[in-house]
């Protein structure tokens, strides 16, 4: 991304916002409430129209992408939603099925295995017929996360996976990042969670005031704590006021 | 911004939404199994309140125009009247009007929540269009199920009049329903039965367009499905002058 812009009601949002994801890698994009880090990441799938910038994603430049376009982009770079985001008229299988049955040409006994697999990886066995409403906020999530998944996605965007949840839940999310990282996803991972990012980012952003002010490797901050990304996610938010 | 202005862009975004519709509809996967849902909720489930208002409204029609035309001696002509008014006007409206009360609000509601949770945003994150999945379905349910509702309407509305004829008014049945039917004209059933597809869109368009669009959380929910019923009920009444203007400039056409 390169000096992305995007205001809303005359209001700057972002005015230079510049950063690259290495392939393989989890980059971490934290920052203060309301400074539109969600935004970056819906934009980065065309969920959000950028005012201004440059978007290159998988090789492709996006500026002037068509919808259909987007849509096959979409299969290879996937979006995980705060909430999961789960469909509430289907069931967990239903849900995790939809991509497969959309985009593939797989039987249904085959899509049948693919959705059985990875509700087993990811702990949800015997969930397969309840709805949204049954499950537990942890539990959506990771469902959430599975229908993310299953199409088999080179690039994952999670937007504050770990919000809300326990301690246990949140371990379970950043231990399943992880081995998504692992098999060789590329992914950018939008949160407050210090903990969270730096369990499981490479590389770290702080985006400020409508730009990305400071960016260093994870492995850094946990050994600097006085690093002034540490310290802003601390509360001293002067750090990196001009 | 303006009152014209915001009446511009609201027209202008369904413009942009029908030609979407009827884009996508030709184009890419159909989804049959969501039009049969829709079908479920927009036709049958709407049916009661339907039956319901066109018997009242049939013989509420009926008692008055009796009762009224009584002085002068003209009883029989009653169900003449009540016949072509229910054909040409009261059946479809009626009809309409109550899907936009129950089934322009289920829209606006359905969709709105499934915005506020992120649902729509999840179909096109997962490459797939909320039009087609969401829109469409809805839509072409309101095209099937509005036209077909509207002529079991007159129907009800008509037998509803014969009844409390026959019981109040004290005109024979048989005869009622001579007179209802021997008169009307081909024409006027098809001004009314195409007028409902007119109204199957004033009321799908809207109310999805204010669902896609809710803004402000669960209140926005509230807001859009109010006003997707206004709307709907507006563009009825509104429509309904303007086809029924047209309709009669046609049959009149030397």
């Amino acid at each position: 991304m390169k000096g992305f812009k995007k205001s809303y009601d005359d209001k700057d949002v972002h005015h230079d916002v510049s950063f690259y994801l290495n392939k393989g890698k989890c980059l971490g994009l934290l920052g203060g409430s309301g400074e539109g880090k969600s935004v970056i990441l819906r934009s980065l799938i065309g969920l959000e129209s950028p005012d201004g910038g440059e978007i290159r994603i998988l090789g492709n430049d996006t500026t002037d992408f068509t919808e259909d376009e987007w849509v096959e982009l979409r299969k290879k770079v996937s979006y995980v939603f705060q909430d999961g985001a789960l469909f509430d008229s289907m069931t967990v299988f239903e849900n995790v099925a939809y991509p497969l049955i959309e985009h593939t040409d797989l039987s249904p006994d085959e899509v049948q295995r693919a959705v059985y697999d990875v509700l087993a990886e990811f702990g949800l066995e015997g969930t397969e017929e309840l709805t949204k409403s049954e499950l537990s906020g942890g539990m959506q999530k990771r469902v959430g996360l599975a229908r993310s998944i299953i199409l088999k996605p080179e690039v994952l965007l999670y937007d504050e996976p770990t919000a809300g949840l326990d301690p246990a839940n949140t371990i379970n999310i950043q231990q399943i990042i992880i081995q998504l990282k692992r098999r060789g996803n590329s992914s950018i991972l939008v949160t407050h969670d210090m903990p969270t990012a730096l369990a499981v980012c490479d590389d770290i952003c702080l985006l400020h005031d409508g730009r990305i002010v400071a960016r260093c490797a994870a492995e850094e901050l946990k050994t600097n704590k006085d690093h002034p990304i540490n310290q802003f996610m601390h509360g001293a938010r002067e750090v990196f006021n001009d | 911004m303006t009152k014209a202005l915001r009446a511009l862009q609201f027209l202008g975004a369904n413009s942009v939404l029908f030609k979407d519709v009827t884009v996508y509809t030709f184009k890419g996967k159909f989804y049959f199994r969501l039009l049969l849902d829709q079908i479920y909720q927009v036709g049958i489930r709407s049916m009661p309140l339907v039956f319901i208002v066109a018997a009242c409204v049939g013989m509420v029609m009926t008692l008055q125009f009796g009762v009224g035309l009584e002085k002068f001696g003209g009883k029989p002509y009653v169900p003449k009247i009540v016949s072509v008014s229910f054909l040409r006007e009261l059946g479809p409206v009626f009809a309409s009007l109550m899907v936009a009360a129950r089934v322009g609000a289920g829209f606006a509601s359905e969709i709105g929540s499934m915005k506020v949770t992120q649902q729509v945003d999840a179909y096109r994150a997962l490459g797939t269009s909320p039009i087609k999945v969401i829109v469409i379905p809805r839509v072409l349910a309101c095209l099937i199920c509005l036209p077909i509702m509207g002529v079991i309407a007159n129907a009800i509305g008509i037998v509803g009049g014969l009844m409390i004829a026959s019981v109040d008014l004290s005109l024979d049945p048989v005869f009622y329903w001579q007179r209802a039917t021997s008169t009307l004209r081909l024409a006027d059933f098809f001004s009314g039965f195409l007028k409902t597809f007119f109204f199957a869109l004033f009321i799908a368009i809207p109310s999805c367009y204010y669902g896609l669009n809710v803004k402000g959380g669960t209140k926005g929910v509230g807001v859009a499905t109010t006003k997707a019923v206004v709307m709907s009920s507006i563009l009825i009444l509104v429509g309904d002058f303007i086809l029924t203007k047209a309709f009669l400039v046609i049959e009149t056409w030397k």
